[in-house]
């Protein structure tokens, strides 16, 4: 059955990507988590380099990063916009967009 | 939440089933072949994401087209700073060449048709770009129809300024050589229309300009709506506070006819308000690319999507970005939501041509309006994906406005500003 073993291949290289690409990520895949990710990206940069006064997120730590969201959420961390925004997005994807941020190289 | 939640576990279940993960064609394109084609039209806030996008999570396998008339990119969202003279629209300028850094081809040309059954895209200068999917990101058009006693022509007397450009430096042109003590009259169109708060933050600029410089100036707003649409409570104190005696608020008066060489309003009410500048936004519906193409599904306005995929209810293949969508509920017509479309469309693109579910959609909104030349105020909302309701509604407790507490615009002005520079960047950089 040759269209069997190539799906097979096909699925062990699909295995394969996503392991390499997200070995942290147990709930959300690695596309899913680019483009929640992406949701950022209008304010915080297309790889979480942000330009003027916003703060960026690349490269910084996914614990610290996830612990603010989570701070901004939850309204112990004051924020002119924040809190608004964090309300809207679950702890998986929350750890998913900082784990996403983490990977990505810092601003210089 | 309604992520999808697909694990590596699953993954391998159902590679040990048999099941086809991606069509061989796809999974060939793990291998670094192409990927598709994909033609973009329309260069705007949600056609240049989408470009950038599909070039990016697509790593460069899917051979991306833009057609744009425009050389250059003019941001409308900020461009009512122009009117208040605190920006130039060169500031609000951004060149094509990053996309082409991504690899898009970026072409300058019109869209006459979108022929969904030749999968083809034809051109003004007469060629045609073939497509396997197209993402049509078209603005919109003006309805001059809908209103007696002009037409679009007359719009280079009586502007509208509700695309940046030339239209924008026309109105702030017109603002320069009216005396002190002139009067100028915006009419707001009658929703649903582009950026819901944009009128009133025009308000504001112009009212900023004409307090520093004409103070013995009027502005009157004529707003078809029955109250100012977004963010009322904080803009109706902005003009209480800073701009009493400049700015004359009207509600439900909805302009019917427009008497260009006399430069006066009449409303539905028969009243008649003469103006040394009169700004009039007409009402709006999908940009005529969208129509002639078939697109349009709505009260012959806007175009209907599946918001799974922002693929057209009608024309398979074609997916809609931006302003021209029939909106989700409570979804604004922004850039900022034109933005979130178009990594939307990107995402689901990707996975669609490797034979994949895309994930259901999540998006944000944010957009902030300036009130004089530093302080801005903002409306936020977070949007997902509704399986039960087939639609996109709002994270119920997400979402809100800035406080009443203006200590804080001044730091919003800052974020507005640096919003600007990173969002033109995430769609042009």
């Amino acid at each position: 059955m040759k269209t069997q073993r190539t799906v097979a291949v096909c699925a062990a290289a699909i295995t394969a990507l996503l392991w390499s690409a997200a070995p942290a990520l147990a709930q959300i895949d690695a596309n899913s988590a680019r483009y929640i990710a992406a949701n950022c990206a209008n304010c915080h940069g297309t790889q979480g380099t942000a330009q003027g006064a916003m703060p960026s997120l690349a490269g910084r730590q996914k614990s610290d990063l996830a612990s603010q969201i989570r701070a901004f959420r939850d309204g112990t961390r004051p924020a002119t916009l924040m809190h608004q925004i964090a309300k809207g997005y679950s702890d998986v994807q929350i750890d998913a967009i900082a784990e996403h941020f983490a990977r990505q190289p810092a601003a210089r | 939440m309604n992520t999808r939640n697909f694990t590596r576990r699953d993954l391998l279940k159902l590679a040990a089933a048999g099941v086809a993960i991606g069509t061989l064609p796809a999974c060939a394109t793990i291998g670094g072949r192409s990927g598709g084609k994909v033609v973009v039209v329309g260069g705007g806030w949600g056609g240049a994401t989408a470009a950038k996008y599909l070039r990016l999570w697509s790593g460069g396998r899917i051979d991306v087209t833009l057609v744009e008339p425009n050389r250059s990119f003019v941001s409308c969202p900020i461009s009512n700073l122009v009117l208040g003279g605190s920006k130039t629209i060169e500031e609000l300028t951004t060149s094509y060449d990053g996309l082409r850094k991504h690899g898009v081809n970026v072409v300058h040309d019109t869209v006459t048709v979108i022929d969904a059954d030749k999968k083809q895209v034809r051109l003004a200068s007469g060629g045609a770009l073939p497509f396997d999917r197209a993402v049509v990101s078209p603005g919109i058009e003006f309805m001059y129809e809908r209103v007696k006693g002009m037409t679009l022509a007359d719009a280079e007397t009586i502007p509208h300024a509700w695309k940046a450009g030339a239209q924008t430096v026309l109105l702030r042109r017109q603002l320069d050589v009216i005396p002190d003590g002139g009067v100028v009259v915006i009419s707001v169109p009658l929703a649903p229309y582009r950026c819901p708060p944009g009128p009133y933050e025009r308000a504001c600029q112009i009212a900023h300009y004409l307090k520093a410089r004409k103070p013995k100036s009027k502005l009157i707003v004529l707003d078809a709506n029955p109250d100012v649409t977004s963010k009322g409570p904080l803009f109706k104190s902005v003009w209480k506070q800073d701009y009493a005696g400049i700015i004359d608020y009207q509600s439900n008066m909805a302009v019917t006819e427009v008497d260009v060489k006399g430069k006066r309003f009449i409303t539905n009410l028969g009243d008649t308000i003469n103006g040394d500048v009169l700004n009039f936004i007409p009402q709006q519906r999908a940009a005529n690319i969208a129509r002639d193409s078939g697109l349009i599904t709505a009260n012959d306005r806007w175009c209907e999507v599946n918001w799974l995929t922002l693929e057209s209810i009608k024309v398979p293949n074609v997916h809609v970005l931006g302003d021209a969508t029939m909106s989700a509920p409570v979804m604004p017509k922004s850039g900022h939501m034109a933005n979130q479309h178009g990594k939307a469309v990107a995402a689901a693109i990707v996975e669609l041509m490797n034979g994949r579910t895309p994930s259901p959609p999540m998006m944000a909104n944010t957009c902030y309006s300036f009130v004089d030349d530093k302080n801005a105020i903002h409306v936020a909302s977070v949007h997902h994906w509704v399986p039960e309701k087939k639609t996109m509604e709002v994270v119920k407790g997400a979402g809100g406005v800035s406080g009443q507490d203006r200590s804080q615009w001044m730091l919003e002005g800052q974020y507005a500003w640096g919003w600007a520079q990173t969002v033109w960047a995430d769609m042009l950089a």
